[in-house]
């Protein structure tokens, strides 16, 4: 390691053209993009994805390594760091915004310097993991939704904000598998406040909309569950609901033939929201003794459904995984990276941010280390700022998508020349 | 470095060497015969050793999207099997579904030096892929799973062409980096999102009109004029059904001589007796398999323990959920390509029916009489977890062990089962068999699971212990590639192995329809969906081995 890897600024003048590119900058990763690398950056060709536009084309300017703010050779800030990390009687692993490789690289550094990992959106990622620990579900991946569904179900998630393709991909396609001439599609939206208008085009039939309070779906979901089951429930209003939209619901959901729920772990920002979900994961556990229905969770930008995963098969925990015992020590609770920066029970963090300027750190006053992508969004000066590139625009990659199934690779677009994240924390782990 | 193994006993199936004492030279990573004058840098003294090729696991489910949900779906799996880092090896854990670098660790440390996922869905081979390249020391491989995906379902349904058809088995064969095809519950988990909950070997799939039996041939011949050295490995219908036997026996029938493959035959071996209505069939299904010289199997051994069972069976592992143990489960459909089915169990010996799942096993263990023709497996980790191995074969080989367990068990079982009737004993050579020499050769691993001159230097040495148990659970020295590993049953060095494939021929014009299938209906490219070989190589994580295969005829 050293110098082969040091390289900041961007990568060529070279005109260059891709396509099927792989899109890191959301859990959906589309890969059908074609990117042109002109003069002053690259170009996303043929969508319009927000998302993708601010990420592919962002320009990454030319930033060397700091330490206290002062740039310096990156072989020195590595060595650096490692002093840190040896010093540091319980160094945390957070923010985790990296590429298969890279959280590979993080577990093994982790593993040896006795840390712990924990991902920027591992809160999100806790509402399901909960429900998947306790009870299990009934779930469907991208391609077999994409064909198959007859009714949409979006549970209190903004889908379209954090998914702007999701809806032209998933739900308005006109080509199905299993008929030339497939029928029209219902989507429901349950929850307030939700962008409904990309469900639109020849393949969408009825739009409902049935606006209540985030934090009360659950109890929607439970009573319909019960309503199902023939189960007598109270009079009145349910959630907000008026019984008969209920009714009509679940009416809705028992005559589809293959209908989908659909959430996005990080909407459903407010306490408790592992309720919400293990109430759509048992109802559409129910739907499935008579006929066939399927949950669909989204979410996992940045990195984060590779950070659970690659910690899941390399220490058996989906993240929250201490190695200071010199074993895999898993608590979801004490391990939360909040906590423990909260609680000072932590004297280092090494964040990891390589897609948005946007995956900053928690305010603290912990000594940090950041490998980020240039332009970090930082509110203070970290004691080691280390620039990495960006899987899938700067270097090559993996990553896993949401539905937890499919892994696409990403490609080396040549955006700049900046050293991958794994190969950072490689000479890192073997500065240690 | 020129290594002598001197004087052990070595059992070499498939060289005819069954226990003879012998000397083996290793050079280079291979099996060597130097010059009488050469000069021996390292020997090691074997006198009344065992010496077996390394051992070879043929069904394993070791890495892919189920293994990795079980381990998400058990952290109680987990909680108190944590395993220390130590100057050589990671950190990991896990009884049933360990992690992966703890998984091969405990290969090695058994003597395996191989082991083989073989249920990689198309659309999670990356997965699957980078799983066992953060599985170290053995060598890998998978088998891709084909028969309930939409591609092949609507070239059957659409009466294509065979020649397309075996165009698109291998192309799905390089695609995923597999090195054999796996169906499972033929057309079943197609079926299931069509809401059918059975589908038996001539019941046609409600939407394609397709039946088992069609998709089984196609494959099977497929396969066979493809030159696959592994044939078609058969999960087949009705899994866990009492009366199951029939579709066995029936599957044997209509394989119209082609070779087949049925795994853990054991979990298809159920019959219908008794006030239960829960009996072994094992003696039918060996008496099939006995006079079928096309058709060989694996078991699927039931342990009793805790386990989690992780299949692409969604639709017979949905049925499973009610016996969830603890109650939390995972089913999935899958791309239009697969599913799966994650179902924690609990095999209790005192239980009726876990209790003869146990017996059929031993029962069809002790009935089939050529050890070419049957692997030993527990189809990790749905019968039990792989560290079993050495209990199970201590079950085979010392009858008196075998019948202190069955007073152990379930009484009421054993009136529905062989068991108590068989005093087959199991030999070394016939362990090394079934262990080594016939999964290789099933596999067509042409270097693997023998010792002769020219063969990869992967040999296990095992004290020559009476406990069979004892003897399998901590070789003495394990090598792998030439290099020591393993010994007295702990790490001393860190290799990686290599992943099999086998690349059987074919026209690449079939990318024509692919594409527009992939650009049509999949949220994948086709371009994407390959693994490149860079993908498995890349970091250091492995290397290729491409097995030979046949001559494509037709």
């Amino acid at each position: 390691m050293g110098v082969s890897m040091v390289g900041t600024g961007p990568g060529t003048s070279a005109k260059g053209h891709y396509e099927n590119v792989a899109c890191p900058f959301c859990g959906i990763l589309c890969d059908d993009l074609t990117i042109d690398r002109v003069a002053d950056g690259l170009k996303v060709m043929n969508t319009g994805c927000e998302i993708a536009r601010a990420g592919f084309e962002r320009r990454v300017t030319d930033t060397p390594a700091q330490i206290d703010g002062k740039s310096v050779p990156l072989d020195d800030a590595i060595a650096e760091v490692a002093a840190l990390i040896r010093s540091s009687r319980l160094p945390v692993f957070g923010g985790l915004g990296t590429d298969v490789d890279g959280v590979r690289a993080v577990m093994s550094l982790a593993d040896h310097a006795g840390g712990v990992v924990d991902h920027a959106l591992s809160e999100a990622q806790y509402r399901n993991f909960r429900v998947l620990q306790s009870g299990g579900w009934v779930l469907t991946t991208l391609t077999e939704a994409r064909n198959r569904a007859d009714l949409f179900v979006i549970v209190g998630s903004d889908v379209h904000a954090l998914h702007p393709r999701f809806f032209e991909r998933i739900v308005c396609n006109e080509k199905s598998m299993f008929s030339e001439q497939p029928a029209k599609r219902t989507v429901i939206f349950l929850g307030e406040g939700l962008d409904q208008s990309a469900a639109t085009g020849p393949r969408i039939g009825e739009v409902l909309s049935l606006p209540c309070k985030a934090d009360r779906i659950g109890e929607i979901l439970v009573a319909m569950r019960a309503i199902a089951k023939g189960v007598p429930i109270a009079d009145g209003d349910i959630g907000g609901l008026s019984r008969a939209q209920v009714d009509d619901l679940v009416k809705r959901c028992k005559a589809s033939s293959y209908g989908v729920m659909v959430w996005a772990p990080p909407s459903l920002n407010f306490p408790n929201a592992d309720l919400t979900v293990q109430a759509v994961a048992e109802f559409v556990k129910d739907v499935n003794l008579t006929s066939r229905f399927a949950g669909l969770s989204l979410g996992g930008n940045d990195g984060a459904v590779s950070a659970g995963a690659v910690c899941a098969w390399q220490s058996g925990f989906p993240l929250r995984v201490s190695f200071a015992s010199g074993k895999p020590d898993y608590d979801v609770e004490r391990y939360a990276m909040t906590r423990l920066l909260a609680d000072k029970e932590t004297d280092l963090l090494i964040w990891i941010a390589s897609y948005t300027p946007d995956l900053v750190p928690p305010v603290t006053d912990t000594p940090m280390i950041v490998l980020g992508t240039p332009g970090l969004k930082l509110t203070g000066t970290p004691r080691v700022f280390i620039p990495v590139g960006t899987p899938g625009a700067d270097h090559a990659g993996l990553l896993v998508r949401c539905d937890n199934v499919v892994s696409l690779p990403l490609k080396n677009l040549l955006r700049s020349t900046l050293p991958r994240a794994a190969d950072v924390l490689a000479a890192i782990e073997a500065a240690v | 470095m020129l290594i002598k193994l001197t004087g052990g006993k070595v059992y070499d199936p498939a060289n005819g060497v069954d226990g003879e004492v012998r000397d083996i030279f290793v050079e280079g990573g291979r099996i060597v015969s130097p010059e009488p004058t050469a000069k021996i840098d390292q020997e090691y003294a074997l006198h009344g050793r065992v010496v077996m090729a390394g051992g070879i696991d043929p069904h394993s489910h070791i890495g892919g999207g189920k293994v990795t949900i079980a381990r998400m779906l058990m952290p109680e799996d987990h909680i108190g099997q944590e395993v220390a880092r130590t100057d050589l090896t990671r950190s990991g854990c896990g009884h049933a579904i360990p992690s992966t670098l703890t998984a091969g660790y405990r290969y090695a440390e058994m003597g395996y030096t191989a082991a083989f996922e073989p249920a990689m869905l198309p659309a999670n081979a990356r997965q699957a892929h980078m799983e066992m390249a953060d599985t170290p020391i053995i060598d890998k491989g998978a088998f891709v799973m084909l028969g309930s995906d939409d591609f092949f379902l609507r070239q059957l349904a659409g009466k294509a062409d065979f020649s397309a058809i075996k165009d698109y088995i291998a192309w799905t064969m390089h695609a995923a980096q597999a090195i054999a095809v796996k169906v499972v519950n033929p057309g079943g988990i197609s079926a299931f999102k069509f809401n059918q909950r059975k589908l038996d070997l001539d019941e046609q799939h409600v939407h394609y009109g397709v039946t088992p039996r069609d998709i089984i041939l196609t494959l099977a011949r497929g396969l066979k004029e493809l030159g696959v050295v592994h044939p078609i490995h058969i999960h087949g219908c009705n899994l866990g059904i009492p009366g199951g036997v029939e579709t066995t026996l029936d599957t044997i029938r209509g394989a119209q001589g082609l070779p087949i493959h049925l795994t853990h035959i054991q979990f298809h071996s159920y019959d219908t007796e008794g006030d239960m209505k829960f009996s072994s069939g094992a003696v039918r299904v060996a008496e099939a398999v006995n006079a079928s010289p096309n058709v060989s199997i694996d078991i699927g051994q039931v342990m009793f323990g805790q386990t989690c069972t992780a299949s692409g069976d969604s639709m017979r592992q949905f049925v499973n959920t009610r016996s969830a143990d603890p109650k939390k489960w995972v089913v999935m459909d899958i791309e239009c390509d697969a599913g799966c089915g994650v179902v924690p169990f609990k095999y209790r010996d005192k239980s009726f029916v876990n209790a003869l799942q146990w017996a059929i096993g031993l029962e069809l263990f002790l009935l089939v009489n050529d050890p070419w023709r049957i692997f030993l497996t527990t189809d990790h980790p749905n019968g039990g977890p792989f560290t079993c191995y050495p209990h199970l074969i201590r079950l085979l080989m010392d009858k008196t062990f075998r019948q202190d367990m069955m007073r152990t068990i379930n009484q009421d079982a054993l009136k529905y089962s062989s068991l108590g009737t068989l005093d087959r004993e199991y030999s070394l050579y016939e362990i090394a068999i079934m262990t080594r020499a016939g999964p290789a050769k099933s596999l067509g691993l042409k270097d693997r699971g023998h010792l002769a001159v020219g063969a990869c230097a992967d040999i296990t040495v095992y004290d020559d212990n009476p406990n069979r148990e004892a003897m399998f659970e901590t070789p003495e020295l394990v090598f792998k590639n030439g290099e020591l590993i393993v010994r007295n049953g702990r790490i001393v060095k860190i290799v990686q192995g290599a992943t099999h494939v086998a690349r059987p021929n074919y026209d690449i014009g079939i990318e024509k329809s692919l594409k527009a299938y992939f650009d049509d209906f999949h949220t994948v490219r086709m371009e994407n969906f390959r693994l490149s070989d860079e993908e498995i190589i890349a970091g250091g994580h492995g290397s290729l081995i491409v097995q030979p295969t046949g001559a494509r005829t037709s």
